[in-house]
């Protein structure tokens, strides 16, 4: 009696456990998907900080895809998704095709082939290659902004930046005063 | 030693903290400024890029700086992606670029006359260079948009470039070459450290013209930080902004 429970039971976890495990990847995957897609609309209008710090991974990606595609490390923060399947659940064999995802500089597309249950390629379909800015920009490094509301300060200063001053607004701007306190 | 003068319809301001520094290195500064204003400003019905505007001169009949001019707006118009464009509608207008590069031009006269402790301000942008009057980083303010009477920022700076793009001073003067009719509305500043105040003033104006992108766009240029400033009053900075802060 109890071996018959023992060995039944692990078999039934089993089951559960590739049961959740699967819907798991195929949750994740969409959610992944729809994440994009709501950051690019979220880009376009591009109002808050959601936007621009969400703006930020679609980049990584590409910046990855400069680097090397079929670098392991470079899957990794390019499709978040795809850790999950290493990790025991096996994808379909076949050639799965992402979203084009607008990553500011130009549009992202990747192709990931499955083979055996394990990725086997990793293709960047289309990335901005072609421009010597998008180059230039996909060797950086992760941005990080930070927010904050403006505030008058009261310190002292030599020199002050602002937009183009004209000679009349000059004559009524602080940076007036401190000359005139200076000279 | 520090002056004022009025050139190119705004204040020019130099000083200097060597004492080597004389009246005729000073006069050198301005009339360079002078001259650039001569030569490049659309204001001016006889200024050099006016006669290129009319077609009564090209660009290969222009002069050197011309040329160099032309040729550096072009560098920055590929560098970001369309969005530094000095040509609308068949004119040219190169203020967009020429402030930065005149001022790092002056600063170059001081540099070969032997002074090392300096700023050279035009129109809201400075290149500083050494130490100030207390043998400290100069401290340069960030301009409240809302109310130029007022600072929102004070940083403390050596040896760079700081530009600020806006629309509050001028009103609309920057626009978006890919959206020209559209105004810029959602950001109304954009202050950007540099390497020198050529980079700093030409990356300024490109990204300001990208609106809330734009500080993006300065994170991800290596040796550049920015300080954007929306319409509702909140900033958004670079994540290597807060080195150049100063909390004295």
């Amino acid at each position: 009696m109890s071996r018959k429970q023992r060995t039944q039971a692990p078999d039934f976890v089993q089951k559960i456990k590739k049961f959740f495990l699967s819907a798991f990847v195929i949750f994740t995957f969409f959610a992944y998907f729809l994440h994009e897609r709501y950051t690019n609309s979220a880009n376009a209008s591009a109002s808050n900080t959601a936007a621009i710090t969400s703006a930020v991974p679609t980049v990584v990606a590409t910046s990855s895809a400069n680097a090397s595609a079929s670098n392991t490390a470079a899957i990794t923060t390019a499709v978040p998704t795809v850790i999950a399947t290493s990790q025991g659940v096996a994808f379909k064999n076949g050639t799965y095709t992402g979203p084009v995802v607008d990553a500011y500089y130009g549009l992202v597309q990747v192709q990931v082939a499955i083979q055996n249950g394990k990725i086997a390629n990793v293709q960047f379909l289309d990335y901005p290659h072609d421009r010597r800015t998008s180059q230039q920009i996909n060797n950086q490094v992760m941005p990080w902004l930070v927010q904050e509301a403006i505030q008058a300060q009261s310190a002292n200063v030599d020199i002050i930046s602002g937009a183009t001053l004209t000679s009349e607004a000059f004559a009524t701007s602080l940076q007036s005063a401190l000359q005139s306190a200076k000279n | 030693m520090k002056q004022t003068r009025i050139v190119m319809g705004m204040p020019v301001i130099l000083e200097v903290i060597d004492s080597s520094v004389t009246g005729k290195t000073f006069d050198a500064v301005f009339d360079y400024f002078g001259y650039v204003d001569r030569k490049f400003s659309t204001y001016k019905p006889d200024s050099e890029i006016s006669l290129i505007n009319r077609h009564e001169l090209t660009l290969e009949q222009s002069s050197d700086d011309m040329r160099a001019i032309f040729i550096l707006a072009e560098q920055t118009r590929l560098e970001t992606d369309g969005y530094f464009d000095i040509e609308r509608k068949g004119l040219y207008d190169p203020s967009g670029i020429v402030k930065g590069w005149a001022i790092y031009n002056a600063a170059e006269i001081l540099r070969q006359a032997g002074i090392e402790n300096y700023y050279v301000y035009a129109g809201g942008d400075i290149q500083v260079s050494g130490k100030n009057d207390r043998g400290q980083d100069w401290r340069v303010g960030i301009e409240n948009p809302f109310n130029p009477a007022e600072i929102v920022k004070v940083l403390s700076i050596q040896n760079c470039g700081i530009a600020t793009s806006g629309t509050y001073v001028r009103g609309q003067h920057i626009y978006n070459p890919k959206n020209p009719d559209q105004p810029i509305a959602e950001i109304v500043s954009l202050t950007v450290i540099g390497p020198n105040i050529y980079e700093a003033d030409r990356f300024a104006t490109a990204a300001f013209a990208m609106e809330s992108d734009g500080i993006n766009f300065i994170e991800k240029l290596e040796g550049f930080e920015g300080y954007m400033i929306d319409q509702h009053g909140i900033a958004t900075y670079t994540s290597g902004f807060e080195r150049y802060v100063s909390h004295a």
